[in-house]
């Protein structure tokens, strides 16, 4: 009893791979993610992106927010919970979903997986215990926090199956983009693969229990090294997410449930969610709201993709019209070394982000040698997927 | 007979603060205290040898920082620290940790329930939701709702402006949380008994309600609502005990020119036709001025120090209507060791933070009872604190000081007043309950000073003892506060002006109403304030 009761010792939790993620972080760059200590680089962030794009990389994706769903009603309660028709979610299959408040603002967006074995697990950056045991009234069903009982790596990068097929995952070959299947692993574990990811190319994120963590990854590293796989932290990660074009809770966006601010909480038409939106499935839980602003057009903001002038990163930067008039800022920022363009993710008040976009400026301070230079430069409204690769559906996926 | 702008009567800390703002604006200001010392209840003394006590208030957060500045309060020898989480024992053995560290607090409470793991940050945006809304209206006079001055019509306007500026849902939420119980608002939250006994806690100290009391939530919010360097909710240490800030405020006070007396108290506040003239003391002395600010509470100020007749006969009644019903007591320990609590680790923070006992609401609420009955508790809540542990001026190396806040503790015993034997049995619940959860804790004792609202009422001149000057209750808040009509620190009487808590926005080491009030004085004189505006809030 006394022992659960010492976090003060150690508040963040290590992950069931510390033991070999501590061993190759050789500059000890670590980050908080949701209660874990995980790298923020093991040693070159540009080379870890560089083989996230051109070779793999290994990331641990443990402190991931996971939730069991599971029950009778799982696909009626899941329904109402999230934006989309989860009746039409197979087992064996992933979407990608997000789910609001009963005023139609985002709470957070995720991947609901529907597993084999007919449980759903659905992941997502925060934690939503209460919401979703709110949402659970009326409901058959049981929702577990499982964050600590599974742990999962992602694989990336355009060599990424070639990793798994050396590993012993051959089959996986057969695996579309959303789907999932669980393989053996060793001779008595068990491993689920989902060609998952956040990183808009060929990739799969592999699952298992903590005690089998260790195994699964020196497979992976032992076979992959012929692949030039080599683990990744959360800072190359993040760059492969912006050039991806995803969105991150409480980064792009403030998620309802933690938004101090009333007017800091977007909607999924604020947020280019409303393509997910199934009006017709039934009732869900903002569905009233959601309706009235598509009705009413009331939509105030739109998150888009900006290319933007020049070299310099633009993070955190104020997004103006004709230079003058404030009309949106920039949540996440990046020189694209795959892309070569200076990308960015932005909110934008409409209708600055479609018919009034021509004369778009964003307002950067580049710090060089301890001064600032002042910046305007022109910014053009783009597809938010920069890196879009053939490879990434390609099917069975390639092995370079 | 001497002469003066402006005499304060009492030297509390919002007394010090109205008489800094007046002496640094050019009024010639004397404080004048009855006690031998400055401070009120913000005062440290030393009652064992080697041993400083914060002997009533003990902790700080809802001290202005506008005012903390303005007056070069660390200039003048004031240093706030703040200090780490606290524990509830439980009975049986257990206890709930607080962390200051949020990943560390999120694991002890999921021990409890995961479920309350997470409600605590939605409870916490909640009530930060809350504290937006209050923490501007801390440094503005409240405007008068029936008058046409443009003053008032500005500042209503800015209060309705804020509240609906609001979305719909969250003015309903406020309403509520204004009249509602905390044991209500937090059964929306969480579901563990210990969890809930530990929030509830702020809701009720200092008040005469239960945490099962319509009204109680507000009180909540009061003590949630101050910060460390802008750490909404946090709560520090005044180096050298509470006493530091007075004795800050009056060296600051000394530098701007003002005077102070010490030692004889007001007998009267002299008026003449309708207006003041000065002041009398007990030992006989006369002070004329044409301003006086009683920083006393409302009841003692009008009921003591003011004929009733100069008075008009509807104010008389609001007042001794006033509810100021105390409610707690406090006992001071010099220890001569750091007391050892076995359910802790030895390197526990929480020994560093404050410490309770109440490991449910229920538990408060059967406390409560028996002050209804007219008798302390005979389980009482004790919100316990060990500052040496993070502060090392109070105590030689190794030696403690333990403040215990007590409540219940009723002004009377079943109608008649405390006897010494009352105190001191009073005094033994609260060893023999830290005894229980500390073997040999009674040995570590050197010396005790209880103080029940007896004895806060005759030192520090609280009415019935109560530690805010009147109950933070919804009808006395705000511009009811503390009668309807007389919101802006005025009087019906020229010239007298009231400082203390007993007037918006209430008690705690805040310092705002002292500071409001100093405002609406000069600028009744035409003086330019020279004060900052409230400090933005975006």
């Amino acid at each position: 009893m006394k022992n659960a009761q010492l976090h003060f010792r150690q508040p963040l939790q290590t992950t069931p791979f510390h033991a070999h993620t501590s061993a190759a972080n050789k500059l000890n760059a670590w980050a908080p993610w949701a209660g874990y200590t995980t790298a923020l680089n093991f040693g070159d962030e540009t080379m870890e992106y560089t083989a996230l794009r051109n070779q793999a990389g290994l990331y641990d994706l443990s402190p991931m927010v996971k939730y069991e769903i599971s029950g009778p009603d799982a696909v009626r309660y899941l329904s109402r919970l999230t934006l989309r028709d989860v009746a039409k979610l197979a087992p064996g299959h992933v979407h990608y979903t997000a789910w609001c408040d009963d005023e139609g603002k985002l709470i957070d967006d995720g991947t609901l997986f529907h597993l084999p074995d007919g449980r759903f697990r659905l992941c997502c950056q925060e934690r939503h215990l209460p919401w979703l045991m709110d949402s659970a009234i009326g409901f058959d069903v049981r929702v577990r926090d499982e964050s600590e009982a599974v742990a999962a790596l992602s694989l990336q990068g355009p060599c990424a199956y070639a990793v798994l097929a050396r590993a012993g995952f051959a089959d996986a070959k057969s695996l579309k983009p959303f789907q999932l299947a669980e393989y053996r692993l060793g001779k008595s574990g068990k491993v689920m693969i989902s060609r998952t990811g956040f990183t808009a190319d060929l990739g799969y994120e592999l699952w298992t229990s903590p005690d089998k963590a260790l195994e699964l990854w020196d497979v992976l590293m032992e076979k992959g090294a012929l692949h030039g796989l080599r683990p990744i932290g959360t800072t190359a990660l993040n760059m492969a997410r912006i050039e991806a074009g995803f969105m991150i809770a409480n980064m792009d966006f403030v998620s309802a449930t933690t938004a101090l601010r009333p007017d800091r909480t977007r909607s999924p038409f604020d947020m280019a969610l409303d393509w997910m939106i199934d009006f017709n499935k039934g009732p869900f839980n903002g569905r009233a709201a959601l309706k009235r602003e598509r009705e009413a057009a009331s939509t105030q903001w739109a998150f888009v993709g900006l290319d933007i002038d020049g070299n310099v990163e633009a993070e955190h930067a104020l997004v103006y019209d004709n230079k003058k008039h404030e009309v949106g800022h920039i949540t996440a920022a990046l020189w694209s070394p795959t892309t070569k363009r200076n990308i960015a993710l932005a909110m934008l008040r409409r209708p600055y982000h479609a018919e009034k976009s021509g004369n778009l400026w964003v307002e950067i301070y580049a710090l060089r040698e301890l001064e600032y230079h002042k910046l305007m430069v022109k910014a053009a409204v783009v597809p938010r997927q920069f890196f879009n690769p053939a490879r990434r559906r390609a099917t069975p996926p390639g092995m370079m | 007979m001497s002469r003066y702008d402006a005499i304060v009567a009492g030297g509390g800390h919002n007394g010090l603060v109205t008489a800094c703002y007046l002496a640094r604006a050019g009024l010639k200001t004397l404080v004048v205290e009855k006690n031998d010392w400055v401070g009120g209840a913000a005062v440290s003394r030393s009652l064992h040898p080697g041993f400083t006590y914060s002997n009533c208030s003990y902790v700080s957060s809802l001290l202005r920082p506008e005012i903390m500045r303005e007056l070069e309060l660390p200039k003048h020898g004031l240093q706030i620290l703040p200090y780490e989480g606290g524990a509830v024992f439980m009975k049986g053995g257990g206890y709930l940790a607080m962390y200051r560290d949020h990943e560390a607090n999120r694991r002890e409470f999921a021990r409890f329930s995961p479920r309350d793991a997470e409600s605590y940050d939605r409870y916490s945006r909640d009530v930060l939701r809350h504290c937006r809304f209050i923490r501007p209206l801390l440094l503005r006079t409240p405007p008068d709702p029936t008058s046409f001055r443009p003053r008032d019509l500005s500042e209503l306007a800015f209060l309705g402006r804020k509240l609906f500026a609001m979305p719909e849902k969250d003015i309903y939420a406020m309403i509520r949380f204004w009249t509602m119980s905390i044991s209500d608002f937090l059964d929306e939250y969480f579901e563990t008994p210990v969890i809930k006994a530990y929030l509830a806690v702020s809701a009720i100290i200092g008040t005469a309600l239960g945490p099962m009391s319509p009204g109680s939530a507000y009180v909540l919010l009061h003590h949630y609502m101050g910060d460390v360097d802008g750490n909404i909710g946090a709560w520090g240490f005044a180096r050298g005990g509470m006493g530091s800030i007075t004795q800050a405020l009056m060296a600051s006070f000394k530098a701007a020119g003002g005077e102070v007396r010490t030692g004889s108290g007001i007998e009267k506040i002299l008026v003449r036709n309708g207006r003041t003239t000065g002041v009398a003391l007990a030992n006989g002395d006369e002070f004329t001025a044409p301003l006086v600010i009683s920083n006393m509470d409302v009841k003692r100020t009008f009921l003591k120090h003011v004929e009733e007749r100069d008075l008009p006969p509807a104010f008389v009644k609001s007042v001794k209507r006033f509810k100021i019903r105390g409610s707690s007591g406090k006992v001071n320990i010099a220890l001569d060791a750091l007391p050892r609590f076995p359910a802790l680790p030895d390197d526990s923070p929480c020994i560093r933070g404050d410490m309770h006992f109440t490991d449910s609401i229920e538990r408060l609420e059967l406390a409560y009872d028996d002050w209804k009955a007219g008798h302390f508790s005979r389980d009482p809540f004790l919100d316990m604190m060990i500052p040496t542990t993070t502060d090392p001026t109070m105590t030689p190396p190794g030696k403690h000081f333990m403040s215990c806040f007590v409540q219940y503790a009723p002004p009377k015993i079943e109608g008649r007043d405390w006897t010494d034997a009352d105190r001191d049995a009073f005094g033994q619940t609260v060893l023999n309950q830290i005894e229980e959860y500390s073997p040999g804790f009674k040995k570590l004792v050197l010396h005790a000073e209880v103080r029940t609202p007896r004895e806060l009422e005759a030192e520090v001149g609280l009415t019935e003892g109560n530690i805010f000057q009147g109950e933070l209750t919804f009808d006395q808040l705000l511009f009811n506060r503390p009668v309807p009509g007389y919101a802006q620190y005025r009087s019906p009487i020229e010239g007298l002006w009231m400082c203390g808590s007993s007037t918006h926005p209430g008690g705690g080491v805040m310092g705002a109403p002292g500071r409001n009030a100093a405002a609406e004085i000069l600028r009744s004189l035409k003086k330019p304030a020279a004060m900052g505006e409230a400090y933005a809030v975006l």
